[in-house]
């Protein structure tokens, strides 16, 4: 009956045609279990950010949204107030610069990237935004992407990390920060050996509307995009289960 | 070339060279041949000269819809809002001059704000292309001959006899006796020039090009009547270009205004089309860029290029990943019309090892190389962010081949953990002479909180003329 329950409400908060709700998995089974639907969902906007002093730059921001992209289809619009991205960054992580437009668009990048979810055909619509993003132009770039069920990802950046605007209510989906922690030596066995492993990111879900937020500590995106819970964090005891809204 | 003046054979053009040895148009023929008894003589043809010049300027018009021929020997182009498509004013006359050049004409440009000042300063003026800044037409002409105002040879040389010789004594002189001696006609070119009064210039449309022309009863004043024009020519010049198979890549609208004047927008596409709704919508998101005046009394459509339209593009209905990817032609028209064509593109890699420049812009629709080019993707990890240009850091290493043990930039100290490197990046001498033995040492370096950073340092340590050992950070992973 509980089921049962969940589908109504699912039903009621969609809001439109009964469509199956599409999501974009992350690679890590722990984190798909947590959100609704078992990823991030299509059509809708969602909101990554830098934690701390990286939250001007947001590279493992940027590392996150390519790996989730990699996994995807179809071409991708990268809108950007002033280009500093390093493609072979993205084809690192399995997103094949081909599949990306790049748009240089200066002040403004929200009507780029409303342009861009009016096209069904896109893989995804990725904007770096630098200043305010509040509810009005978050609202509209979520009824964008509704309409066209193309995914709007927001990469907030900002020069100073206490910046208010960045904690701002804002109608996206899920908003995400991605800090980075000290990773461990690359060969466990001779930890005195010099050489650089995976890096690792502490990912924090601040925000999930119809899911509960959450912490991980994760492994940086592989050559596929794939996120992997860091080794010696999932051999802990495990921990209460958790209890769903919904 | 010589041609007949009623009396006598008179020169009436002179090349440059003969120029430089004493000859000028107006010199009799016989003294001319005297002078230079080897001098090669052609028949003037002002027919033929006429025609040319108008193919000059329908050529112009790849520069701006607005061109139109200043007869015997120039081109106007007014390029109002348009010269960020070429890289600028300056940009935009060394690429006209340098393709003029390269079809064999010795050509001079002026910009400048109104057609008289442009005039006087391309014929007159003392670099062979200068830009004058609004407002400076004064400062500007001051100094050149009353002749290049465009006057009748006699009023000129009346007023040389006068000792009003050069244009800023003109203007100082009081305007009453100026008009009462000389009559209207030399205020009327001394108001043009410098702005005063308004000079219109009657925009050439080459006969070849597709072109649809409404002209209203009464002029038209506000958006929303113009967009609803728009809707009709476009129809017209679609259903044209249908006709023929073709589909357009640029398009320009012009306002012929009640005043006189001729206000034009241009739109480009990436793929050729002969889509009504899709061109329609990009003219009107360019519609906010006309100023009406006191009313539009005609518009004109015109295709200044035009393509043949492959079969693909055709309007029946494509699936996959055809149909995608004429979604994204018609995205890509919209951003690059809004933000500028050059601000709208796919990278690729490029044969170089130098990280900046190892990525290269290419527009968004061209063709993607195969699996099988030349320069692919480096199989190192590369930083997401690069930062241009390379921001310089405190940085102490104790030996060449060590990474440093701490680095500041922007005065916050940064310990590092652990790094992975060098990855030796030679210069590349083939590109830069200064570079023939420069070498950068990259690490990827780790701090205390877990940041990675790609630093590199300048120079192998061992050879100074590798680099002067500064470090450097280049990215950020």
């Amino acid at each position: 009956m509980l089921e049962a329950l969940r589908a109504r409400i699912a039903g009621l908060e969609r809001r439109g045609s009964a469509r199956r709700a599409r999501v974009l998995p992350f690679g890590s089974p722990a984190i798909n279990a947590q959100l609704p639907g078992g990823g991030l969902a299509l059509g809708c906007l969602h909101e990554v950010a830098g934690a701390g002093p990286e939250v001007e730059h947001g590279a493992a921001a940027a590392l996150l949204i390519a790996g989730l992209l990699a996994r995807s289809s179809g071409c991708v619009l990268w809108a950007v107030e002033r280009q500093d991205l390093f493609a072979p960054a993205l084809a690192g992580v399995g997103l094949h610069p081909d599949r990306i437009v790049f748009a240089e668009a200066g002040p403004s990048v929200l009507l780029v990237m409303e342009e861009g979810l009016q096209h069904p055909g896109l893989a995804g619509v990725v904007g770096e935004i630098g200043g305010r993003l509040g509810l009005t132009a978050s609202r509209r770039l979520q009824i964008a992407a509704e309409a066209s069920g193309v995914v709007a990802l927001a990469l907030r950046r900002s020069r100073r990390f206490d910046n208010p605007a960045l904690v701002e209510p804002t109608a996206a989906a899920t908003r995400w920060r991605v800090a980075c922690l000290p990773s461990p030596p690359p060969l466990a066995h001779a930890p005195e050996t010099p050489g650089l492993g995976r890096a690792r990111w502490r990912l924090d879900l601040i925000r999930c509307r119809g899911g509960e937020p959450g912490t991980w500590v994760v492994e940086a995106c592989d050559a596929q995009g794939r996120l992997a819970l860091a080794a010696d964090v999932q051999h802990r005891p495990a921990a209460p289960a958790r209890r769903r809204l919904g | 070339m010589q041609a007949h003046d009623g009396r006598r054979r008179i020169l009436a053009g002179v090349d440059r060279a003969a120029q430089a040895l004493g000859l000028f148009p107006g010199m009799p023929l016989a003294q001319a041949q005297a002078m230079l008894p080897g001098l090669e003589i052609a028949e003037a043809d002002p027919d033929g000269d006429a025609q040319a010049l108008a193919q000059v300027a329908a050529w112009c018009v790849r520069y701006t819809p607005l061109t139109a021929p200043d007869p015997p020997d120039g081109v106007w182009l007014d390029v109002t809002g348009g010269t960020h498509l070429h890289g600028g004013e300056a940009g935009l006359l060394a690429d006209l001059l340098g393709r003029l050049t390269r079809g064999g004409f010795a050509a001079r440009a002026a910009l400048a704000e109104t057609p008289g000042a442009a005039h006087a300063l391309a014929r007159y003026g003392d670099p062979e292309s200068m830009i004058v800044p609004p407002g400076g037409c004064r400062a500007a002409l001051a100094t050149l001959p009353v002749a290049a105002l465009r006057l009748a040879p006699e009023v000129a040389e009346t007023l040389r006899r006068v000792g009003l010789d050069r244009i800023g004594q003109l203007a100082a002189a009081p305007r009453a006796p100026l008009s009462r001696r000389f009559g209207p006609d030399l205020l009327r070119r001394l108001d043009q020039a410098f702005g005063e009064r308004f000079e219109p210039i009657t925009p050439v449309v080459p006969p070849t090009m597709i072109t649809a022309r409404r002209a209203f009863a009464e002029p038209l004043l506000t958006a929303e009547a113009l967009t609803a024009m728009i809707g009709g020519l476009v129809a017209t010049v679609c259903a044209a270009l249908e006709k023929s198979a073709r589909g357009a890549r640029r398009l320009d609208l012009l306002f012929e205004r009640v005043d006189g004047s001729v206000q034009a927008v241009r739109i480009g596409t990436a793929r050729p089309t002969h889509a009504p709704a899709h061109l329609a919508r990009l003219l009107r998101e360019q519609l906010e860029r006309v100023d009406p005046g006191l009313g539009v009394e005609a518009m004109r459509l015109v295709v200044p290029l035009d393509e043949p339209l492959s079969p693909r593009q055709g309007p029946a209905v494509l699936a996959g990943e055809a149909a995608e990817a004429a979604d994204i032609a018609g995205l890509v028209d919209r951003l690059a019309n809004r933000l500028g064509a050059g601000r709208v593109y796919r990278v690729i890699p490029v044969e170089s090892d130098v990280p900046e420049r190892s990525v290269r812009p290419v527009p968004p629709l061209a063709p993607v190389p195969g699996p099988r080019r030349s320069a692919s993707w480096p199989l190192l990890p590369r930083p997401a962010r690069l930062l241009s240009p390379p921001q310089p850091i405190e940085a102490l290493s104790l030996l060449p081949d060590q990474p440093p043990a701490a680095f500041v930039w922007r005065r916050l100290r940064h310990r590092i953990r652990r790094a992975d490197g060098p990855e030796r990046i030679f210069g590349e001498w083939w590109k830069c002479d200064g570079e023939r033995q420069a070498v950068r040492d990259y690490w990827r370096v780790e701090d205390e909180q877990g940041r990675r950073f790609w630093l590199y340092r300048s120079g192998d340590g061992s050879d100074a003329a590798t680099g002067n050992l500064r470090w450097f950070l280049h990215g950020l992973f």
